[in-house]
């Protein structure tokens, strides 16, 4: 039975090919203009380390007290701060109340390669702590992070990128070699594999979807050798001269990250922070009940605003787009049908019950959802290269199609098909055979 | 023009009227916004940052291992920069517009006051930074070679003169008196007197939407060689020699000292492509939705309304038995289509209302003229006459005897 419906799909299709073509065209561009977007924003919004992310977390400590006002690098609006003090992040790493902890802040070096034949270039560095590697599930291709005793002695040891370490040692194990940064001399202890977590979540202030580092070394040694941090800087009243001004200061520029393993764990950590707030007011730094805050990575990406506006009004646009276009189809597909009325009438007449003529429409739709999905999927690879020439390097890097799109592609055409097409259909179960007959 | 054998028969076909309008509806709401979208977008995509950016171009000079003595090194470069041929002007600088990226500082009146009057771009330059940039200074003077100090990034000076945009100065001195003033920068406790004033110079950030948007000139320049192992040196190059002068200056660069790395040299035409990139590309892609929009509308009426043409061909046979001339079939099908269509606009300018103001409070846009909503509301129903034409024109064109066959 289904393959005779299908049959007499094809040839209801074939018999008013315009109207079919528009049909099939309505359907694939607003399904190309949707999932062109969709596939961004899904990019945009998805969980860079889906198994962990319930245990990450974000310390927040209002350290400016009521009048949170923008006064340094950029204004941040009234929102709780997004980074810690130096002064702030010390304390929490002493402190050690959860499982894992790191302070962390991004850099950049410049980097003279032995080969003489390689030019400078200025290496990015994320400086941290040991946790950082195994809080966050950081692969390693070769050797180990550096160990807490590195922390503790500002050691000059270094992690790189397997990037990194393709281009200085040509991909070959290189722990134990050396690297200059800058006129210093950093043993490497580790190579990591490739690791691009897509956003990069653990520092949304610089470029929230931009490379991660080529270096990775300890805090403790970046603040002993005075290296300036290259994010976001921010402060309620300048700090004073130098480097020490800075550590000393009320400025924010460092991001801080918790593992919390057990809701036991986060609540703890919560009453931790509460009171070392509640300490801080007591010891005279703040005359304000200062306002803290515990959010896990998905909620951080949310506050942190990771997705663009710009990315928000296209998906918006593009969705009622493929309203519209719905709207259209099923216009077209009641017109196709109902032009029917009398074949239906004749099939009706001849024993058809209703359910069998509701089967033959919707397989029809379902075809043109089909090809609909089709063209929408030609159009949405299409629509992803045309991105890719409008859009900045930090978006476009996420499109790319995958299997699950394009199922998601094919689905939605013939959901959409099938939804535009349920009224039509139900129209024609109703035709009654003998006043179709008669009006003849 | 009889309007009831129109509705009684749109009552008979409700399901295909109501798709119509709502389609119209929608396309209506979905044109107006994005069409406000994308002229705010170009809009703030081609504010003029102040720089004379056809001829300006930024390099991005970092000192490898620490060499020592940057403040000679600095000067050097710099008089070897400027004396290079082609070459305007040229300085050191801690940053520049259209980078999205910079140092902004406190500004206020009352030095004891809690809260500062603003916050502004800090601009760092010494008595060629304006020449160099091609800033149009409107009132009182540029700063002199005395006045010119080195400063590096985590210093906190005190700065004794200063040079503000027009943007800046109006709102801190709303009489226009600027010039001659103290005003109190970096939370400094000492006053900074207003000794010039430029015409314009956009902050570093170009973000649509929040402070950077309100704020976008709000900037002031201070009299400082920034001394640190990277900085920027800006250089201007005499009209048409850009591209001679950027090659010319890298080179120069590298001759005097290899000990470096100059990893951007940017034309600032270049950096202002890099910034609004994605204004603009959200402004053509919201235009090609736009058109697909008017073509898919635009296909749908003229495929459901040839459908009710087909479907009415004898009752449109008898009416020009019985003397109805083709005009009248013409008009009746374009009379219903202006119905359904204006009720779907009218709908549509509701609709149109409704969605700009959530953006207003969801994405910080601004309110769109409703005026607008009913001229994108009076095209709608051009476009919807012009889609229906060719359905109706075949529908006049029925010949009259179809009446006297038999289906």
């Amino acid at each position: 039975m289904f393959g005779y419906y299908l049959g007499l799909a094809v040839r209801s299709l074939r018999r008013n090919v315009v109207l079919t073509m528009l049909m099939i065209g309505a359907i694939g561009v607003g399904i190309g203009a949707s999932m062109t977007t969709l596939t961004i924003f899904r990019a945009m919004s998805g969980d860079p380390l889906p198994d962990k992310s319930a245990q990450l977390f974000v310390p927040q400590i209002d350290n400016w007290g009521p009048k949170r006002h923008g006064a340094g690098t950029t204004g941040s609006g009234l929102k709780l701060q997004d980074q810690l003090t130096y002064i702030d992040a010390i304390r929490l790493m002493d402190a050690h109340a959860a499982k894992r902890q790191s302070a962390m802040y991004g850099s950049g070096l410049p980097l003279v390669p032995a080969n003489p034949k390689l030019a400078p270039f200025t290496a990015r560095i994320r400086a941290a702590y040991t946790d950082f590697f195994p809080m966050f599930e950081v692969p390693f291709l070769y050797g180990a992070p550096w160990s807490a005793a590195d922390d503790t002695a500002h050691a000059a040891v270094v992690v790189l990128s397997r990037k990194l370490n393709d281009k200085l040692f040509a991909g070959a194990n290189s722990v134990g070699q050396s690297v200059n940064l800058d006129g210093h001399v950093y043993r490497v202890v580790g190579v990591l594999q490739d690791w691009e977590p897509v956003p990069k979540f653990y520092d949304l202030t610089d470029e929230k979807f931009g490379k991660g580092a080529d270096v990775y070394m300890p805090f403790t040694h970046a603040i002993e050798q005075q290296l300036r941090g290259s994010g976001s800087f921010n402060c309620k009243d300048p700090p004073e001269s130098g480097f020490e001004g800075v550590l000393r200061s009320e400025c924010i520029w460092i991001q801080f990250w918790v593992e919390l393993p057990t809701p036991a764990a986060v609540a703890d950590y919560r009453l931790f922070l509460r009171n070392y707030a509640a300490e801080q007011r007591r010891s005279g730094r703040f005359d304000w009940s200062a306002e803290t805050a515990l959010r896990d990575l998905p909620e951080w990406l949310r506050f942190s605003e990771v997705v663009s506006d710009e990315v928000r009004i296209l998906v918006l646009v593009s969705f009622s787009f493929l309203f519209v276009c719905l709207l259209n189809a099923m216009g077209l597909m009641l017109a196709k049908i109902m032009a029917r009325a009398r074949e239906i009438g004749v099939r009706r007449a001849l024993g058809a019950n209703r359910s069998a003529i509701f089967m033959q429409c919707l397989i029809e739709s379902s075809v043109i959802g089909l090809l609909g999905a089709a063209l929408g999927l030609a159009l949405t690879a299409l629509g992803l290269l045309g991105l890719r020439a409008l859009l900045s390097k930090s978006i476009v890097a996420l499109t790319a199609l995958n299997t699950l799109d394009v199922t998601l592609v094919l689905a939605l055409g013939v959901a959409s098909a099938v939804l535009a097409g349920l009224y039509p259909t139900w129209r024609a179960g109703q035709v009654q055979p003998a006043w179709q007959l008669k009006a003849q | 023009m009889e309007l009831r054998p129109i509705l009684s028969s749109m009552r008979r076909n409700k399901v295909g009227a109501i798709l119509i309008g709502v389609q119209i509806a929608v396309t209506l709401a979905i044109l107006c916004n994005g069409i406000f979208i994308i002229e705010q977008r170009l809009a703030l995509s081609q504010r003029p940052s102040g720089v004379d950016e056809t001829s300006v171009f930024a390099i991005d000079n970092e000192w490898v291992g620490d060499p020592g003595d940057l403040p000679a090194r600095q000067q050097a470069d710099i008089a070897a920069l400027r004396a290079l041929p082609g070459v305007v002007d040229a300085y050191a600088a801690n940053q520049y517009p259209l980078t999205n990226s910079g140092w902004s500082e406190s500004v206020q009146l009352d030095p004891d006051a809690q809260t500062p009057n603003t916050s502004a771009a800090l601009y760092m330059g010494d008595e060629h930074a304006l020449n160099t940039l091609g800033l149009k200074l409107v009132a009182g003077r540029n700063f002199e070679a005395s006045e010119i100090g080195e400063r590096r990034p985590t210093d906190r000076p005190h700065t004794a003169v200063i040079i503000l945009t027009r943007s800046l100065a109006q709102v801190l001195f709303p009489n226009g008196n600027a010039l001659g003033q103290s005003i109190y920068v970096e939370g400094n406790k000492q006053p900074t007197l207003v000794i010039g004033i430029v015409e314009r110079l956009q902050m570093p950030w170009t973000n649509a939407g929040g402070w950077a948007e309100k704020y976008f000139e709000h900037s002031m320049i201070a009299p400082y060689r920034i001394v640190d192992s990277g900085t920027w040196y800006m250089v201007r190059a005499r009209p048409g020699q850009l591209a001679t002068v950027m090659k010319a200056a890298r080179s120069k660069l590298l001759e005097i000292d290899r000990a470096r790395l100059l990893d951007t040299v940017e034309a600032l035409s270049d950096t202002r492509i890099a910034a609004y990139r994605d204004d603009r590309g959200l402004a053509v892609i919201l235009a090609v939705v736009c058109a697909s929009l008017i073509a898919v509308t635009a296909c749908g009426i003229v495929g459901l309304t040839s459908y009710w043409v087909s479907q009415r061909r004898r009752q449109i046979g008898i009416r020009r038995a019985l003397g109805a001339t083709r005009g009248a079939i013409l008009r009746y099908f374009q009379t219903e289509n202006l119905l359904i269509a204006g009720m779907g606009a009218l709908a549509g300018i509701g609709l149109t209302i409704a969605v700009n103001l959530w953006m207003v409070t969801s994405f910080q846009m601004p309110r769109l003229n409703p005026g607008w909503a009913v001229i994108g509301a009076l095209a709608v129903l051009l476009l919807g006459q012009l889609a229906v034409l060719w359905p109706a024109l075949r529908a006049a064109a029925v010949p009259p005897a179809l009446a006297t066959r038999s289906a």
